[in-house]
């Protein structure tokens, strides 16, 4: 009986990965048929086979951008983790302490929601004549934008804690500061994860914009130039980099959350 | 003297307001030493607003009341509530969330160890002390927050229907539970219901409470052997008794 059952979900899931590969296959194959036939030409885009071709090309010249791919890459991450940690770093606990102290609440909240709704592109020309054009300036962007969900799940995630578990607490006579460490922040949790998601997502879409701050590497500047030079190869190239990278970053975050929240699992 | 001596609780002129909306008005009641107390009472009769005056979840609006002759307060006293819904922490374990009352009163590591085995032991948790809630059942959640309360071998007990969810047949498992917990920790229980029955099982004493503004319409002692038989005629007879106390129509 029970290997019947083991059958069947085996079966179950051979269907589901054929789907995956049929969905893969479908897209890649429509969208090489599209450019060889000539719906889109060649010049405006190109086949996914030559962008793999491009790909490795990229691996090991420095041509036509000036650097390798992983010299883009590299610098990229560097830009995008750093300003992505300082947002985390600094806007979860912001977020925590305005949702629980009503005199935070009071003193950051105004100000918070006139910034919140800036867009972070629109931070770039005050950043430029403040902070100049260097690696702060690009990190002070992407910190803009991954600051904002961290700062908001944190903060409703304090807000919306079981009111139930905080008599729970009351009544085994917890201080304020217990309530906050033992029921508020752990029950936040899911929450923070949440911004912290989004946070990853915003500081990897604002760093192309960060690097048009003048650059010389990096998967933003790679993908200017294959605009200026009209390469569609290696602006794909940059932007599946940048995909990939995004996805595995939010990869090592649930084994990360997995960790920090296990009970969730 | 000696009367006084064993009181554990005493309310005086208990009198609360939301606004304008009177809901307990002047509510006077001692309670023993290790007394079982059952409140019963219509539907919407402030019976919650009343335990939580209790623990100090509510200010009073006036009147005191008194445990071991000090009025009422969670960081003096050790008070346990379990709640109406569910009250356990999703990210603790079996045992953290056991040990949390305790934990959060600094109570020494051997103490808390001592504790916790004691009820793991007498709940029959100790295969699943290291799952976390979301793994167990509904019924099991819910032992798991009355193990956690009775494990502060608290001053004072309080339940608010910590059954209301629960099938017949759980129910009847669980009484019998609370009552083996209560003898073995020897603590004060005020235990809310609006089920007769439950009430009439457990109880060592009954508050029957009136409808909005709240007084205590009767303090009936039931002082049937333990354990309790359902389908005997002085069961039903006082359980009869109660239910036609409550009826305010």
């Amino acid at each position: 009986m029970g290997e019947l059952m083991d059958n069947k979900k085996k079966d179950q899931k051979r269907q589901l990965l054929i789907l995956t590969i049929l969905g893969l296959v479908l897209f890649f194959g429509i969208w090489e048929i599209v450019v060889r036939v000539g719906i889109i030409s060649e010049r405006n885009l190109c086949t996914p086979t030559k962008v793999v071709q491009t790909l490795i090309y990229k691996l090991y010249n420095t041509k036509p951008d000036g650097s390798t791919l992983f010299v883009h890459f590299l610098s990229s991450i560097k830009l995008s983790l750093f300003g992505f940690i300082l947002a985390v770093v600094v806007g979860v606990p912001l977020g925590l302490v305005m949702g629980y102290y009503k005199a935070m609440d009071s003193f950051f909240t105004p100000l918070f929601e006139v910034i919140r709704p800036i867009p972070p592109i629109a931070w770039i020309p005050i950043v430029i004549l403040t902070l100049g054009i260097g690696f702060q300036a690009k990190v002070f962007i992407i910190f803009i934008s991954a600051f904002v969900p961290c700062v908001v799940n944190s903060y409703l995630g304090i807000k919306l804690t079981d009111q139930t578990l905080i008599d729970v607490a009351q009544t085994y006579g917890a201080t304020r500061w217990q309530i906050f460490t033992t029921i508020c922040i752990p029950s936040s949790m899911n929450m923070v994860f949440t911004g912290v998601r989004v946070s990853l997502a915003a500081s990897w879409s604002t760093l192309v914009a960060a690097e048009m701050l003048a650059s010389t590497e990096g998967l933003g500047y790679m993908i200017q130039i294959g605009r200026n030079l009209i390469r569609p190869d290696i602006i794909l190239v940059g932007m599946i980099t940048i995909g990939i990278v995004g996805a595995l970053m939010g990869w090592v975050l649930s084994l990360f959350e997995k960790k920090v929240a296990p009970w969730r699992y | 003297m000696s009367e006084n001596e064993n009181l554990k609780v005493k309310v005086r002129h208990l009198t609360k307001c939301f606004g304008d909306l009177k809901v307990l008005d002047d509510v006077s009641f001692d309670i023993k030493k290790g007394d079982f107390v059952c409140i019963v009472g219509p539907t919407g009769c402030g019976k919650t607003t009343f335990l939580k005056c209790l623990v100090g979840l509510f200010p009073l609006t006036s009147g005191e009341i008194l445990v071991d002759g000090e009025p009422a307060d969670p960081k003096k006293h050790n008070l346990s509530f379990v709640f109406q819904n569910p009250s356990h922490l999703p990210w603790l374990t079996v045992e953290k969330n056991i040990r949390y009352g305790l934990e959060l009163k600094k109570a020494p590591e051997a103490l808390i160890k001592e504790r916790t085995e004691e009820i793991l032991g007498l709940l029959g948790l100790e295969k699943v002390r290291n799952s976390y809630p979301h793994q167990l059942s509904a019924s099991t959640v819910q032992r798991i927050v009355i193990g956690r309360s009775f494990a502060m071998h608290p001053d004072l007990l309080l339940m608010d229907e910590p059954y209301g969810q629960m099938d017949i047949k759980m129910r009847y498992y669980l009484e019998d539970e609370v009552i083996k917990l209560w003898k073995a920790t020897g603590s004060t229980v005020i235990f809310i219901t609006h089920n007769v029955e439950e009430a009439v099982y457990l109880a060592d004493k009954c508050l029957i409470l009136s409808q909005k503004p709240t007084t205590i319409k009767e303090e009936l002692v039931i002082d049937l052997p333990r354990p309790r038989d359902i389908a005997s005629p002085e069961f039903v007879k006082l359980r009869e008794y109660v239910t036609s106390q409550i009826k305010w129509w």
